[in-house]
């Protein structure tokens, strides 16, 4: 297990170097723009596994096999993927299986990036997925502003029935681009007709979800890699990664390289072979945001030690979630962008509950009042007080996570917030913002 | 603790009548949600439990009974709120 | 008053169902009142929210207890032909089919809101709050029936609770109305608007229809009873 650059860019030319050939996984053969055919597909990763089990009513050997292989969601909460796929094909009712690629993560794109150019590895997750729990329809949930990924999907999904016949129905299915809109029961939520809200639970989606049915809610990556372990097994999909976190994953490099997008690596990779194969920083960098927006800010000084595993980033209380790693230039003001992001956190509340609702508004506007120097003494311990307040009262971890972002970016950048509360906006908090916050918004 | 305490956030619209009747265990913040200092209620707040839980007017409050996790379901079984007619008290 | 004596038996019935009848009213329109209060989430520290909430649901209990003594003691007296079918079907009786119906009607709308409100953990809290409504519909349907089918309408006091209770459920209306601005401008302008033309309505109908002349019969009393309510009407007109 190396620690050296594994990786393999999503938009570099063919011609790129690979440090070993256990890289790229997911995405090899992916072509520099439009999708993968059924036939390319079929020719690079062979065609779709039969499953056989021992007897009819049997657990479906690819569970035994996805929970050998130790995979772990990808959507940001990293469930083991065989307890879900467990629990779904146990349950008695026929279940739906739900492909999260709604992605409302605005540095998020690799779900995306698996729409447009992998529909079929994809989807063959969902057949699979849908095989081994029983399930007769497979819902492709997609952000209803990613056109290039809806149509492709429904390209891949017309390509499919066209060849074989569907053994599971296929649906793609538009969801709004908001936030929280990916959270598992603000899609089941959508699905049965509802807003794409949270909702409270139980019952969880996988007892009760679309239609009252149990439901397999998988993030899109989660379920490529399923389609990759049905090929070519657990211990194929162990040979990368930690013991911990076996096996690749896609992650989102945004800010000031070379080559940002993106890139597959083991997990356990460092964070400086990730920049050096996006081509190198363009500009020193201040500090990197893992995780998300509802993830956690390490300064710059550490850079050099991360290597990109939850194991690994857990003593700097940050994980890989979604697979978000955004670097900060700085030639950007950490205040006057977290403050900002803290502004947009609290617009992207979905406003069902109290705390959430007016927690994350009183801390973005204490946030803004601190980088405008005109907060109060004792903002700082309003902060801490507020964020304890939000914590788990909320119908769903929005709140969490702003509070995760908001005292991560405190304590990160304790002196330039110290600072601004003295003395006001510095020179930079004038440059155009770096941190993307609209979906399309990656540079 | 045989029973533990839940708010619903979503049915939630800070009546407060639920911190009125169980001060115990219930406090508001500063928007007047419910605070829950600890969520166990035993035998001898049971009663006062669930008269908050039919006090809320949008069955925000939930008093439910503990049981067994079972790997794969919902660890907490959620008992109806008390089937209690909701005027048989009259207040002191 | 020697006419009267002779209907003693019957009249005691009739002097309850009377009786009832307006306490009820003004049960009601205290629960409306409290209703208001509750929505509105007053509370003072000796008045605290459950203090509120529980009022309104006991008082609104009481009101019904009231509502069903009238009801019986009407279908028991034997003055004027009030059968069971019309204590739940409206404008199929006898006796003053249009006013006593809606009656009727009241009554089957508060019934609606009590079993519910009894039931309510059983049913959703959205279903429970939609017919919950209901309540600011039975309200102005119950005043109407009274002054429409009592036989004191003239009497000062019957005068005098109808007032208070009208300009109490007013206030507690335009209340509520004003807590809805401005999220809901059009359900509270609507609200302000029913108000008024109510209002309206009995300043222009009362003084030519109840407190008129000959509205025993006008009101549909069957001729049979006629002169019998007539000269009841002379005897509590003197009080």
């Amino acid at each position: 297990m190396s620690s050296s650059p594994t990786l393999m860019s999503a938009e570099a030319p063919p011609e790129v170097l690979y440090e070993t050939p256990a890289l790229p996984r997911i995405l090899e053969g992916i072509r520099p723009h439009g999708p993968m055919s059924l036939d390319e597909h079929v020719e690079v990763h062979g065609a779709l596994p039969v499953e056989r089990r021992r007897r009819r009513r049997a657990e479906s050997p690819l569970i035994g096999e996805v929970e050998r292989a130790g995979l772990l969601g990808r959507g940001g909460a990293g469930f083991p993927t065989a307890t879900k796929l467990r629990a779904v094909a146990e349950a008695r009712r026929q279940a739906v299986v739900v492909i999260n690629a709604a992605e409302g993560e605005p540095a998020s794109r690799k779900d995306r990036t698996l729409c447009e150019s992998l529909p079929h590895l994809v989807l063959d997750g969902g057949q699979l997925a849908a095989r081994a729990v029983g399930a007769g329809e497979v819902m492709v949930c997609v952000c209803e502003s990613a056109r290039a990924s809806l149509e492709s999907i429904a390209l891949a999904i017309e390509q499919r029935a066209r060849m074989s016949g569907p053994e599971v129905r296929m649906q793609l299915v538009a969801v709004p681009g908001r936030y929280v809109a990916g959270q598992e029961n603000a899609l089941v939520n959508h699905l049965n007709g509802g807003p794409a809200l949270p909702t409270f639970t139980p019952p969880m989606a996988f007892e009760q979800g679309v239609r009252r049915r149990p439901t397999l809610i998988n993030n899109a990556e989660t379920l490529a890699h399923m389609a990759l372990i049905a090929r070519h097994g657990s211990e194929w999909f162990r040979q990368l990664g930690t013991p911990g976190q076996p096996g690749s994953a896609l992650i989102t490099l945004s800010g000031p390289v070379a080559d940002p997008g993106v890139y597959e690596i083991e997990h356990g990779a460092s964070l400086a072979s990730l920049i050096d194969a996006a081509g190198g920083a363009t500009a020193r960098v201040r500090a990197v945001l893992l995780g998300g927006y509802g993830g956690t800010w390490i300064a710059g000084g550490h850079l050099h030690r991360l290597l990109l595993s939850d194991e690994h980033l857990e003593p700097y209380g940050a994980s890989l979630g979604a697979g978000v790693v955004l670097l900060l230039s700085e030639h950007a003001c950490p205040v006057a962008e977290s403050a900002r992001v803290a502004r947009w956190l609290a617009g992207e509340s979905a406003g069902q509950c109290g705390p959430c609702l007016n927690g994350l508004d009183a801390l973005a506007t204490t946030v803004e009042a601190i980088a405008g120097g005109v907060a109060e003494a004792d903002a700082p311990q309003r902060i801490a007080r507020l964020t304890k307040l939000v914590r788990r009262r909320g119908a769903c971890g929005h709140p969490d996570g702003a509070d995760n972002f908001i005292t991560s970016a405190m304590e990160t950048f304790a002196a330039e917030f110290a600072e601004h509360a003295r003395y006001g906006p510095c020179e930079t908090c004038a440059a155009p913002r770096e941190l993307p916050l609209s979906t399309q918004g990656i540079a | 603790m045989s029973h533990r305490l839940r708010v619903n956030p979503i049915a939630c619209e800070a009546h407060g009548m639920c911190a009125e009747l169980l001060p115990e265990r219930i406090a508001l913040d500063e928007w007047g949600y419910p605070l829950i200092t600890d969520d166990s209620i035993d035998r001898s707040l049971l009663d006062h439990a669930r008269r908050a839980a039919q006090a809320c007017p949008t069955f925000a409050l939930l008093v439910e009974r503990r049981v067994e996790a079972k790997p794969g379901r919902s660890s907490v079984k959620r008992a109806p709120p008390s089937g209690d007619s909701p005027a048989v008290t009259i207040p002191p | 008053m020697s006419v009267t004596l002779a209907t003693a038996g019957s009249s005691t019935y009739w002097y309850l169902t009377r009786s009832t009848g307006a306490v009820a009213l003004l049960l009601l329109t205290i629960a409306i009142a409290l209703g208001v209060l509750d929505v509105r989430r007053f509370s003072t520290p000796r008045w605290p929210r459950f203090i509120v909430d529980t009022l309104h649901r006991n008082v609104s209990l009481l009101a019904m207890v009231f509502l069903v003594l009238h009801i019986i003691t009407s279908v028991l007296d034997s003055f004027a032909p009030i059968s069971l079918i019309d204590v739940f079907v409206p404008f199929v009786g006898s006796y003053r089919p249009f006013w006593l119906g809606l009656g009727a009607v009241s009554f089957d709308l508060l019934l609606a809101v009590t079993i519910t409100s009894l039931l309510r953990q059983r049913m959703g809290y959205r279903s429970w709050r939609a017919i919950h409504w209901l309540t600011y519909a039975s309200w102005p349907i119950a005043l109407l029936h009274g002054l429409g089918t009592g036989s004191d309408v003239k009497s000062s006091w019957l005068l005098i609770l109808s007032i208070v209770c009208i300009a109490i459920v007013l206030v507690a209306v335009l209340a509520r109305a004003i807590s809805g601005l401005p999220e809901h401008l059009r359900g509270s302008g609507v609200a302000i608007g029913a108000a008024g033309v109510f209002s309206l309505f009995l300043l222009l109908w009362l003084p030519g229809g109840p407190l008129g002349s000959e509205w025993a019969r006008r009101s549909g009393t069957p001729t049979s009873l006629l002169g019998h309510s007539s000269t009841t009407t002379t005897t509590s007109a003197g009080h």
